[in-house]
Parts: structure tokens; C-alpha cells; sequence
């Protein structure tokens, strides 16, 4: 059943042209970035070549690459879960979930593995281009599996994150905007860590950022996994909490 | 007869913020019944329809599906509904097909029986040409039926519809109406609307809903003496004198109406028969003898106007 909704919203993600033209516009996006680190490359290869424990091409390369993206990510993810939630209560297309014997998590649940099935998509036409280094030079494997699972737990924080946004309201741009402003708000929360101590911690532990940096460091610990699991569980919790709470009386 | 109770809501109330909308509901729907739910706009007939089909909960009461309660049971319950709200819930990017197959897995019925079940609902309301194209592209009228095949499509025990001959033309409108009144030999069906011939022309029984209460409900046999006036039109050749006519057993009003024209109210038995003799034997030359039949739409606005007043009082 979940499977069913998921189905039909990776579907009718790709009947809008706003899929496609994401995908082509990220992915011409980061071919650009992608080039230019390798020119970067390519002019201080030379230099790099007689050093001992000199940063690879997987350093040079890959690692600002995936870190861009999370960057552009966070800018293009709110297109596409603003309407996931919103479009359905403002078209009345609800009513025939919220009739069918379904319970709201599996609505839920389905709607965002729906989502995370295109990011998916997203991330596997991301990693050909690091892949196709393979062709040429030898990369650090580990390092670029750890960056990769980090930017796809990251895609899976930003889509739980959007689709509670989705919940809250019949107007997609408003969720559009409200998860970008979250997002952006958990992606920069550490500058305050940076200054002074104290809630620092906290701040420090919030932040997207941070633990997604580690992951493409290539120091895989499982808090930073943990960490973002629990973002997802609380907003998907919260999203399934926030279709309840439109049928009972308030 | 044996009556299978399908649905039994017992003192529904629901409250948006300090406004009731609906307060202490209680009917119940047998098998073979067709209830027509009417009411001005805002009386509550939306709300009530949505609180039985789970999409709002109710502030207070309890409804059952078959004997299974909606609240503690949702899932099983939420199988033996079908449901058209009063805006169909389309995506307009799928094709009908696609549509109806998608509505069908999400109503659980099982996998090989898909097919059929799309197929079944799509012929039986009229959708085989239109079946291949985009739900966005399709006529108001074509898309309310794809509204009420999706209602359709599981078989279920009771079909609820939200105002669903809206936006068709008229032949659609007997089109759906036989259709209705089909389901509703095998199916319990509610139905709301506003428009008052459509509950004579398909519905038995009828409830009449106004500022959340429900002022009426009855059988359409009960309806139909409720129609009965208790008044008649007489017209004669020589009419006589109103005082003559006062005289008869029962009548309690005769206004004259102009041109040997009389309106006789009456309580109890139809003075009818007894007018006609002495109308022969005094030789008024009786003309004409209609029964006055009230409307649906009469026994409508009364009851809805008297609460009103009832209220400035």
C-alpha cells in the first residue's frame, strides 16, 4: 500500500517538467563545478606528485564536489517536496487517502519514500561523475562511498524536513519557502557555535553541516548516521501528527 | 423484510472552534435504502457526509460501518465506504485508467481483481470512450463520473455522495440517477443535495438538515403524506355562499378565490365526497375538485424558515 502511493508520486513527479528540468539544471550545475575542481587539479598535480601523504584526486576532486551539492541541494529539495502534501489538500485529492483504508502513516510513509526515490535518482546521476574518474585514475573508494551515503542521508533529512513543511500548509510556496528557511537555518546554526560556549554544543550538534563534513572527511562514526535519523523519524512523526490533527476537532 | 443495518451514527456533534456545525445526529441506513440528505448551504451536510466517511473526526458520538466501529477500527471500517466528496478528488495528470487503477489498489482489492473492478465501474458510468485520455482534459460532467466510478470501484457496502449530478446536463443528470438508484438495490447509498426533485426522483427515504440539526427525516411513503395538504381548489358554475361551504364537516378555512373559485383547508377526513353530492343535489355546477398537493420544496422551506423565526423570537 505504501508502495502504491509511492509509485504514483514518483509518477506524477515525472508527468510536471519541474523533475526533469531539476535534474537537468542540477546536473549541469555540478558538471560545471566538477570541471572546474578537475582544471584545479590538473594544475597542481605536478607539484602534488613528488609529496609525501599529498591529497588525492579524491581530496581535490570529489570531496568539494559533494560538498557543493549539499549546498545546491538544500536549495532545490524544497521544489520538490512543496507540493507533495500541500497540492493533495488544496486539489481535495486528500479526501480519497484520508477515505481509503489507509492509516496516516502509510500515507505518510509512502509520500516520502516516493520523494526519496527521485532524490535517489539525483544522487545516482550525481556519483557518475566521481565514477567516471574510475576510467582514468584510482580513487580513495571509501572516502568516496562515506561522501556519497552522507549526501544521501542528507537528501533523506532535507525531504522529511519539506514534507512536514508540505503538511502545514495548502500552499506550496509557502512550503517551499518555510523549508528552505529551515533548512537554511539548521545548515548555518553552527556560526553561533562558533563564538561563544555553553549552548555552543547543542548548536554544534543540530547543525546538517557538521556531521555531514565529517561523513565526507570519510570518518564514518554512527552518531552522524544516528543523528540523521532521528531528524528524519521526528519529522516524519510530526508530519503523520499534523494529518491526524486535521480531522479532529480544534 | 430483512433490514441489514449498514451504517448507524448515534448523537454526532462537531465543533469548528467555538461554532457547531452539526449537533446530536443520529439516523441509521439499511441495506436497499437511498437517503436523500437535504439542506441549505451551510446546514451541515458536508460535515456530517465527511464525518462518516473518517475524513473528520467527530467532536462527540459514534458511528458504525456494518456493525464495525470507524473510530477504534478505521482501516476495516473505511473498506465497506465509497465516497465522492463534494469537489471530486482527481489528479488531473493521470489518465482515467490510470486513475481508477491507482483508487483501486488503494481500496485494497486485490491485485488480480483490479482490472476487473476498473472496468466494472468504468462501463457502469459511462467512461469506456473517454478512458485513455487525461482526467484535466475531460468535460465538469465527465469528471464528476470519474468521481463516482472511483466511489464505486471496491464494491463497497455503502456509497456516500456529495452533491453528485452537480455540473451535468440533463441527461447526464437521468444518466446518474438510474445509476443511483441501481447501486441502490445491492448498496446502501447517501446522498446529499439541494436539489429537491432529484430526493423525489431517486431517494426513499429523506432527512432534512438545517443549522446542523436534523429537522426531518422520514421514508418517502411518510414524505409523501406529508405532501398530501390538507386543502382542495373547488370551482362551480353557481357557487354558493362561503357560509354553505363552511358548513362541512372538517373544514376549518374557505377563502374565495375569484371566479366561483374556492380554497377549502380541511383537518381530518377529505370533505370531498360529501362536497360533490350536495354540489349535485343544490346544483352548484361543480367545475373543477383538485386536491392541493404541497411541494417538497414547500415542507423544505417551512421547516427551515420556522426554526429561523423560531429563533428571532
Amino acid at each position: 500500500m505504501i508502495l502504491t502511493i509511492a509509485s504514483r508520486e514518483l509518477r506524477s513527479l515525472f508527468l510536471s517538467p519541474m523533475a526533469w528540468s531539476i535534474l537537468g539544471v542540477v546536473q549541469l550545475l555540478l558538471a560545471y563545478l566538477f570541471l572546474s575542481q578537475i582544471d584545479l587539479f590538473m594544475t597542481y598535480a605536478p607539484q602534488l606528485a613528488g609529496r609525501a601523504n599529498a591529497p588525492g584526486v579524491t581530496d581535490i576532486v570529489i570531496t568539494p564536489l559533494l560538498g557543493n551539492t549539499g549546498v545546491i541541494l538544500l536549495l532545490i529539495a524544497p521544489l520538490i517536496t512543496m507540493r507533495t502534501l500541500s497540492e493533495e489538500s488544496r486539489s481535495r485529492t486528500l479526501n480519497l487517502l484520508m477515505s481509503s483504508p489507509l492509516s496516516m502513516t502509510e500515507i505518510v510513509l509512502g509520500k516520502y519514500l516516493g520523494l526519496l526515490g527521485f532524490f535517489l535518482i539525483l544522487l545516482g546521476m550525481i556519483s557518475l561523475m566521481p565514477l567516471s574518474l574510475m576510467v582514468g585514475t584510482e580513487l580513495d573508494t571509501g572516502k568516496l562511498a562515506s561522501g556519497l551515503l552522507g549526501l544521501g542521508l542528507l537528501l533523506a533529512a532535507f525531504t522529511a524536513a519539506g514534507l512536514f513543511m508540505s503538511s502545514l500548509t495548502d500552499q506550496p510556496t509557502v512550503a517551499a519557502v518555510s523549508s528552505f528557511g529551515l533548512l537554511l537555518l539548521l545548515w548555518i546554526i553552527d556560526w553561533a557555535g562558533n563564538s561563544g560556549a555553553g549552548v555552543s554544543e547543542l548548536f554544534r550538534y543540530l547543525s546538517l553541516v557538521r556531521h555531514y563534513e565529517s561523513l565526507l572527511k570519510g570518518l564514518f562514526d554512527s552518531s552522524d548516521v544516528i543523528y540523521y535519523l532521528l531528524f528524519i523519524f521526528t519529522f516524519l512523526v510530526l508530519t503523520v501528527q499534523r494529518l491526524d490533527a486535521r480531522r479532529l476537532p480544534h | 423484510m430483512n433490514r441489514e443495518i449498514l451504517i448507524q451514527a448515534e448523537h454526532l456533534h462537531r465543533y469548528y472552534g467555538p461554532i457547531c456545525a452539526v449537533r446530536d445526529v443520529s439516523f441509521e441506513l439499511a441495506k436497499g435504502d437511498v437517503l436523500g440528505f437535504l439542506g441549505p448551504n451551510g446546514a451541515g451536510k458536508s460535515t456530517t457526509m465527511q464525518m462518516l466517511t473518517g475524513t473528520l473526526a467527530p467532536s462527540a458520538g459514534t458511528i458504525r460501518v456494518q456493525g464495525i466501529d470507524l473510530l477504534d477500527h478505521p482501516k476495516r471500517a473505511k473498506r465497506e465506504l465509497g465516497y465522492l466528496p463534494e469537489q471530486p478528488p482527481l489528479y488531473r495528470e493521470l489518465t482515467v485508467d490510470e486513475y481508477l487503477t491507482y483508487c483501486a489498489r488503494l481500496r485494497r482489492v486485490a491485485g488480480r481483481e483490479v482490472r476487473a473492478a476498473v472496468e466494472r465501474s468504468r462501463s457502469r458510468c459511462g467512461l469506456n470512450e473517454v478512458r485513455r485520455r487525461l482526467i484535466a482534459n475531460l468535460s465538469k460532467g465527465y469528471q464528476q463520473r470519474v468521481g463516482i466510478a472511483q466511489a464505486i470501484l471496491h464494491n463497497p457496502a455503502v456509497v456516500i455522495l456529495d452533491e453528485p449530478t452537480v455540473g451535468l446536463d440533463p441527461i447526464q443528470i437521468r444518466e446518474i440517477r438510474g445509476l443511483i438508484r441501481e447501486l441502490g438495490e445491492s448498496h446502501g447509498i447517501i446522498l446529499s443535495t439541494h436539489i429537491l426533485p432529484e430526493v423525489q426522483g431517486t431517494c426513499n427515504r429523506v432527512q432534512i438538515i438545517h443549522r446542523g440539526r436534523l429537522v426531518f427525516a422520514d421514508s418517502m411513503q411518510g414524505l409523501e403524506s406529508h405532501l398530501q395538504a390538507q386543502a382542495c381548489i373547488v370551482a362551480f358554475r353557481q357557487p354558493p355562499a362561503i357560509e354553505a361551504l363552511q358548513q362541512f364537516a372538517g373544514v376549518e378555512e374557505v377563502t374565495e378565490l375569484g371566479d366561483g373559485r374556492f380554497r377549502l383547508r380541511y383537518t381530518g377526513d377529505n370533505p370531498a365526497e360529501a362536497l360533490t353530492e350536495r354540489a349535485v343535489n343544490a346544483g352548484w355546477g361543480l367545475l373543477e375538485l383538485i386536491p392541493e398537493r404541497r411541494t417538497l420544496e414547500q415542507i423544505f422551506v417551512e421547516l427551515t424558515s420556522r426554526d429561523a423565526a423560531e429563533e428571532a423570537a
